[in-house]
């Protein structure tokens, strides 16, 4: 089990920093679920709800460039973008459905099935492969028992990739539900999924 | 009066456990019959002592790190709310040789005001520029900024003045201010530190931009890798309008300027300003060719200033300490500051922010300490995922836009990426062509096409199949994508790849791997010794 390792710091902090500690894994007992967003937190993710579907369109309908406010919205209340939203959306927009299919599929975010209940996120930009995302994706893809872009066969956590998540400082990283984690060596990513399996 | 105790809500921070943290001390404080304050700030930056806890004293602002959960009780029986001595203290903060031997212009308040307290900002030199900026004619406002000499900080370094100047010079009934927060450089997250930790500066930013030219609208495009920024910014903005500094008269001057922020979604492309314009619109984001120029026909066909983010929160301290000011930092064209990203492989990662022209070994060494494996440094990427690989024997160049376009690099958005020996140059130079493949918009063929038949050429070199003529293919490939698309993507791609092979041929140049197997080495060793006609 990694932990902080004490560690004299040379140069160039002089005397003003005495010791400081060896920058490796933080102690996972310290890192825990408490959930500090909702955004893409999975936790209340609804069932496909038509109805409740047409009530976020019209919440948002009015903006300007409403398109992917109302992706981001749908996704946020069932996890993913329902081929029935096409046809919703098209027409709350006066588009034609080829033009929000298009949209849909062009960006990486939105999914077009259910995600798993919780959803592991997995840096592979360049930062984190200097930091040996590799290994991590092999070790999560191992002990997950999922490649990447796959949910778990009893619904808990799906495995998706994602290029940078802005916390290079501290590679390889991970976000797990919408919260964030970095230093991530192979027991931290067992704690994360350990957890997210867990039964509910 | 209570202690005030500082610990970071930044997302890296939060990243290490500073939730936890800040909630032991809040416990620890209330079982303790202790009063404090406990303030959520940015972070400072120095991410490898993150959660770095900061008490304030009569003596300043002590720092403490990094801090564990389980740390929180020894600190408290140490007394560290009276800043004494602990295994964790590193003395006063603004002492600590990392932040004190930088300029902080652009985040001279990120780590030290609550992000979302508009008193604490305005008390720590907010909105002194606008002050400035609502004394001034439309043109006065832009000839400051040009004479300041910044330059966008997004990577092209076009000078920021200009830009403005067009778009002032443009009539149109409506024109808009787009700020670009989709930092999906690897290697970057200046702008996502701003965002969640000195919001206000950005919307200080963006508004003198808006009188400056005469918008009424702005729009900050945020990446949703970011939720904590998003949700921040959002807050902010709400505060800063209830505050009277956005909405119909902003500021008492009778001006109007309204903001919003939207989120991305996952689009590397989408941080190229037209595919960031579409993608406002609501549609697929696809760059558009230029001309007509974003500040003659940008967002919805109207005259529009696309900026980084980091250039507009800038704009507040030119305009409060003037063009000269800031213009006397830096070096040749390169004037003001940069933002340095220490990242990836690195001891001390952080953000590093002074003048321009110190070199990559002083980012890297004085400042960065090296390699966090302590192995020795074999490459660094500045710029992101289209930026050049770099040796070793290139750590003597200086970081401002020309030394590095003089050497075939790009110095970006000041991300540097370190990697140890045991990086592999041709499988970065792979990635770097399959990542121009999925993230390509596919408008123009040399780009959507040429990053597939890249990889694929690409592989053939690894796997030593033709290698002389493969190399002699991809070099003119890459020559194609640089003079023939239409944007940076696959216009850059080539840099990462070519820069690669240029400086590391010996990884160009190893036997080919063995092709992956189903079957079991011996299962095929033992079929062919029980079946040797096999």
């Amino acid at each position: 089990m990694t932990s902080y390792c004490n560690w004299k710091a040379k140069a160039p902090y002089g005397n003003v920093i005495k010791l400081i500690r060896k920058p490796c894994a933080p102690n996972w007992a310290s890192v825990s679920l408490e959930s500090t967003g909702k955004l893409l937190s999975m936790s209340n993710m609804q069932a496909w709800d038509a109805g409740r579907a047409q009530a976020r369109i019209r919440e948002l309908e009015h903006l300007p460039g409403a398109l992917l406010p109302i992706l981001h919205a749908l996704q946020e209340e069932f996890g993913y973008i329902d081929p029935q939203a096409t046809p919703m959306i098209a027409g709350a927009l006066n588009l034609s459905r080829a033009e929000v299919h298009g949209v849909i599929s062009f960006y990486h975010d939105f999914r077009h099935h259910p995600p798993g209940r919780h959803v592991l996120r997995i840096c592979r930009a360049e930062s984190c492969q200097s930091m040996g995302c590799d290994a991590l994706v092999q070790h999560v893809e191992k002990r997950a028992g999922v490649k990447l872009g796959e949910t778990t066969p009893d619904g808990s956590l799906t495995v998706e990739q994602v290029f940078c998540l802005g916390n290079c400082a501290l590679s390889p990283a991970v976000m797990l539900d919408g919260q964030p984690f970095g230093r991530v060596s192979p027991s931290i990513a067992d704690f994360l999924i350990d957890s997210a399996q867990r039964p509910q | 009066m209570t202690v005030k105790v500082y610990v970071p809500r930044d997302s890296a921070a939060l990243s290490v456990g500073a939730e936890g943290v800040a909630r032991a001390i809040a416990s620890e404080a209330s079982s303790r019959g202790i009063e404090i304050t406990l303030v959520r700030n940015g972070s400072r930056g120095l991410f490898w002592l993150e959660p770095l806890v900061e008490v304030e004293t009569s003596q300043g602002r002590i720092a403490y790190g990094p801090v564990s959960r389980e740390a929180v009780a020894g600190l408290f029986d140490a007394g560290f709310l009276d800043g004494k001595a602990h295994a964790l203290f590193l003395g006063p903060t603004e002492e600590i040789p990392y932040l004190k031997q930088q300029e902080r212009l652009t985040f001279a308040r990120c780590g030290i005001v609550d992000p979302l307290s508009l008193s604490d900002y305005v008390a720590h030199g907010g909105y002194r520029g606008l002050q400035r900026a609502l004394s001034l004619a439309q043109e006065d406002i832009v000839a400051e900024v040009t004479n300041s000499g910044l330059r966008g900080r997004g990577g092209a370094g076009f000078p920021t003045g200009i830009k403005w100047k067009t778009v002032l010079g443009a009539s149109s009934d409506q024109k808009y201010i787009c700020c670009n927060a989709d930092e999906g450089d690897s290697g970057t997250y200046a702008d996502r530190m701003i965002m969640e930790g000195d919001p206000f500066v950005l919307i200080e930013g963006m508004t003198i931009a808006a009188i400056a030219v005469g918008a009424t609208q702005g729009y900050i495009y945020c990446r949703s890798e970011y939720p904590h920024a998003f949700r921040t910014m959002q807050r902010a903005i709400d505060i800063a309008r209830e505050g009277g500094y956005l909405g119909a008269n902003v500021a008492g001057s009778g001006k109007r300027f309204d903001l919003d922020v939207r989120l991305g979604a996952g689009a590397y492309i989408c941080g190229e300003e037209t595919s960031m314009l579409e993608s406002l619109e609501g549609r697929r984001g696809q760059i558009r060719p230029k001309p007509p120029l974003p500040a003659l026909e940008g967002l919805f066909g109207k005259p529009t200033v696309v900026n980084n983010l980091i250039t507009l929160a800038t704009v507040p301290i030119v305009m409060d300490k003037g063009a000269d000011y800031y213009r006397d930092f830096g070096v040749g064209r390169s004037r003001g500051t940069l933002t340095i990203q220490l990242a990836g492989n690195i001891k001390h990662g952080g953000l590093v922010e002074t003048a321009f022209g110190i070199t990559l070994h002083d980012a890297i060494y004085k400042f960065g300490g090296g390699t966090s494996t302590g192995r020795p440094l074999r490459a660094v990427q500045v710029g992101g995922p289209l930026g050049a690989y770099f040796p070793a024997s290139f750590l003597d160049t200086p970081l401002d836009y020309e030394a590095f376009a003089a050497r075939k690099g790009m110095l970006g958005h000041g991300g540097i990426v370190a990697f140890d020996d045991s990086v592999d140059l041709a499988k970065q130079a792979r990635f770097a062509m399959e990542f121009c493949a999925v993230e390509s918009c596919g408008k123009c063929t040399p780009c959507r096409v040429g990053s597939t038949r890249g990889v694929e050429v690409i592989d053939r070199i690894i796997a030593n199949e033709n290698r002389t003529k493969n190399l002699e293919l991809l070099d003119d490939l890459c020559e194609l994508m640089t003079d023939g698309s239409l944007c940076a993507l696959g216009g850059l791609i080539p840099l990462p790849v070519m820069s690669a092979i240029r400086h590391f041929p010996e990884d160009f140049d190893k036997p080919a791997p063995a092709p992956p197997t189903l079957i079991h080495p011996d299962v095929l060793k033992s079929n062919r010794e029980t079946h040797p006609w096999r």
